[in-house]
């Protein structure tokens, strides 16, 4: 009986605290400022170093690779196996997680540790989470400064490309190496959709509702795109040879045309402070004739 | 001799019937797309084929993928039947004896060690995946021959699946330190695609195709006598021991072709045999040929399903040849009961 009503106790305080943040004026009065954060998503932490939390943080994430300074931090796990007794152990007071970390969430509820759930979509998504989680760790002035920063880069660049043609892109996300094989693209939702909209281009997918599409050979043939773009994560050595199977679908304007385009970073694959940089890269890509 | 020309009939028969399938279906494969072509287009000669897009929807897309799914299909069901009849298990299938699993852990270390490099215009997975299938042969053989006199089947059984258990174990731990979009590529592989996009893997998948189907010629007569048992089979001639290791290396081989070329669709491997022998009864002398062109129908059309059926998106092969084997299967099953 005890823990149902305090499980009860700490959902009305979970609805109060969306109540007030909703209600209020000054939402970031509501909250002590987090000295000890722990964030196991690259984007979110890379957003609190970028906001000047940094020196909150004591734990990041297995795949946070950036910035350089955070990389001398313990890593207490990631999306799909955070180590939830070294988070517990570090007596946290703000735990940053994934919305799909249900089980995560949970177990800080048991704890009651307080978290703050994160989940991207489209750009628009990134530059609202800034300033919501400058609010939860006290620094709403700083979030909102790094959000309306990366605003305006954004806004300088698609003012390049307003009045230019949009030639269609294919952003390849990913295939099996040396072969057009399992090749995943971006569709027409998602914050990489967003930003190559941004960057001036038409995604070749727009019309597919998902993030991630699979794209067959035919497939390619047919949305004949003007442009591609392809994504590395990682900062390897690109292999010229590995290109040359696009030679495959020559038919293919952007093959036909030399605009088989690598762009490698893991810019590409946070949505985080980094995304105007990366959509600049794309901007570079999609349009070599405007300056950059 | 009455019974032989019964049998002589019964495979004309019977390979006319699944020849002639496996022909219509090769053909009208190709004509079949998310896309619509024009055929006067494709074979227009007046068009440069670099700048004849039907042309390389036809050549480029669909016929490699038609071809792929003939070879994989065939591969698949050849090397299910031959592994159901050697452990005399009608739930063996290609990923039985671990050989599936030491491919698909030797594209995981591919994927995920980001290498990059081709012989003979055959990517890194295929040849990696194919060498893991080499090193899980390798593993079962020594054990199945380990033994002068050969090995029983349950041994040999037992001992694939836990060396199949080990290297899926091993597959995971490499998934577990991967990073997330490695992971990812790891899954879309795991999926199955037919769609090769070029013919180098599918020429070079001929050479181990080739070998198996060596092997496979010389196995009928030993399947049907291994049916009634090692000591019957031996008391007819056979050298249950040096045709045991010929049925392992072809079906392996067979396997590891078509994993390769199109990844883990076991499911055709599993339920092929099953359907041809419901059609054609037990005979080996009919059902190798019959589910060989079965199978190569088979994924021909489920491929075919697979890329028209969402389109403009595609399904994964695999989720087809389930929903359509599964409740075919079942309705052959209690069709005669």
């Amino acid at each position: 009986m005890a823990a149902v009503s305090r499980q009860i106790g700490l959902r009305a305080k979970g609805l109060g605290l969306i109540l007030g943040l909703a209600l209020s004026l000054q939402p970031s009065a509501l909250f002590a400022q987090a000295r000890r954060i722990i964030s196991i998503i690259p984007s979110t932490t890379e957003m609190l170093f970028a906001m000047g939390a940094g020196d909150r943080v004591i734990a990041i994430g297995t795949y946070d690779k950036y910035p350089p300074e955070a990389q001398k931090l313990p890593r207490v796990g990631a999306l799909v196996d955070p180590n939830v007794e070294q988070i517990l152990q570090m007596r946290p007071d703000l735990v940053v997680v994934y919305g799909t970390q249900t089980e995560l969430k949970r177990r800080l509820e048991r704890a009651n540790i307080p978290y703050y759930s994160y989940s991207h979509q489209g750009l628009p998504d990134i530059f609202s989470t800034m300033r919501s989680l400058g609010m939860r760790v006290g620094m709403a002035a700083q979030g909102e400064a790094l959000a309306a920063r990366l605003e305006r880069q954004l806004a300088a660049i698609r003012a390049k490309v307003a009045n230019r043609p949009r030639p269609k892109t294919l952003l390849v996300m990913g295939r099996e190496p040396g072969a057009l094989r399992n090749i995943y693209a971006s569709g027409g939702v998602g914050f990489l959709h967003d930003m190559l909209e941004a960057a001036g281009g038409t995604d070749a997918l727009a019309d597919i509702q998902r993030q991630s599409v699979d794209v067959s050979n035919e497939m390619v043939l047919a949305r004949a795109p003007d442009v591609i773009i392809e994504l590395r994560y990682t900062d390897e050595a690109i292999n010229r040879a590995d290109l040359d199977v696009w030679n495959r679908v020559s038919a293919v304007p952007a093959v036909k045309n030399h605009r088989v385009i690598v762009l490698t970073g893991d810019q590409f694959v946070v949505p985080g402070p980094r995304v105007a940089d990366a959509v600049a890269k794309m901007a570079a890509a999609i349009h070599p004739e405007v300056g950059w | 001799m009455p019974a032989r020309t019964d049998v002589r009939r019964r495979l004309t028969l019977t390979l006319t019937g699944f020849g002639a399938l496996t022909v219509i279906v090769m053909l009208l494969a190709p004509l079949v797309g998310s896309t619509s072509i024009s055929l006067s287009r494709v074979f227009d000669r007046s068009i440069p084929f670099s700048d004849n897009v039907d042309a390389q929807v036809f050549f480029v897309a669909r016929l490699p993928r038609v071809i792929a799914a003939a070879l994989v299909g065939a591969g698949f069901a050849l090397s299910g039947v031959v592994f159901q009849g050697l452990l005399r298990n009608p739930l063996a299938s290609p990923d039985t004896l671990g050989v599936a699993a030491g491919a698909t852990l030797g594209a995981m270390l591919a994927l995920t060690a980001h290498a990059d490099f081709t012989i003979f215009g055959i990517g890194v997975v295929p040849l990696t995946s194919f060498a893991g299938t080499i090193g899980a042969l390798a593993i079962v053989m020594a054990i199945a021959f380990a033994r002068r006199r050969g090995t029983s089947s349950t041994v040999l059984l037992l001992a694939g699946i836990a060396i199949g258990a080990l290297l899926a174990a091993a597959g995971r731990f490499i998934q577990y330190f991967a990073d997330v979009t490695d992971t990812f590529k790891t899954v879309q592989w795991l999926m199955g695609s037919l769609d090769v996009g070029s013919y180098a893997p599918i020429v070079a998948s001929l050479v181990p195709f080739g070998i198996a189907c060596a092997g496979f010629v010389t196995l009928p007569r030993v399947l049907d006598l291994i049916s009634l048992g090692d000591a019957a089979a031996e008391a007819r001639g056979v050298d249950v021991v040096r045709m045991e290791r010929i049925a392992l290396v072809s079906a392996s081989l067979s396997t590891g072709a078509a994993v390769s070329l199109g990844g883990p669709v076991y499911f055709v491997g599993i339920i092929v045999p099953h359907i041809v022998r419901l059609i054609v009864g037990a005979d080996h002398r009919l059902v190798l040929p019959a589910s060989a062109l079965f199978g190569a129908s088979f994924l021909i059309v489920c491929d075919l399903i697979a890329r028209t059926i969402v389109a403009p998106v595609e399904m994964p092969v695999g989720i087809i040849t389930a929903i359509i084997g599964g409740p075919f299967f079942l309705w052959l099953l209690f069709r005669g009961r």
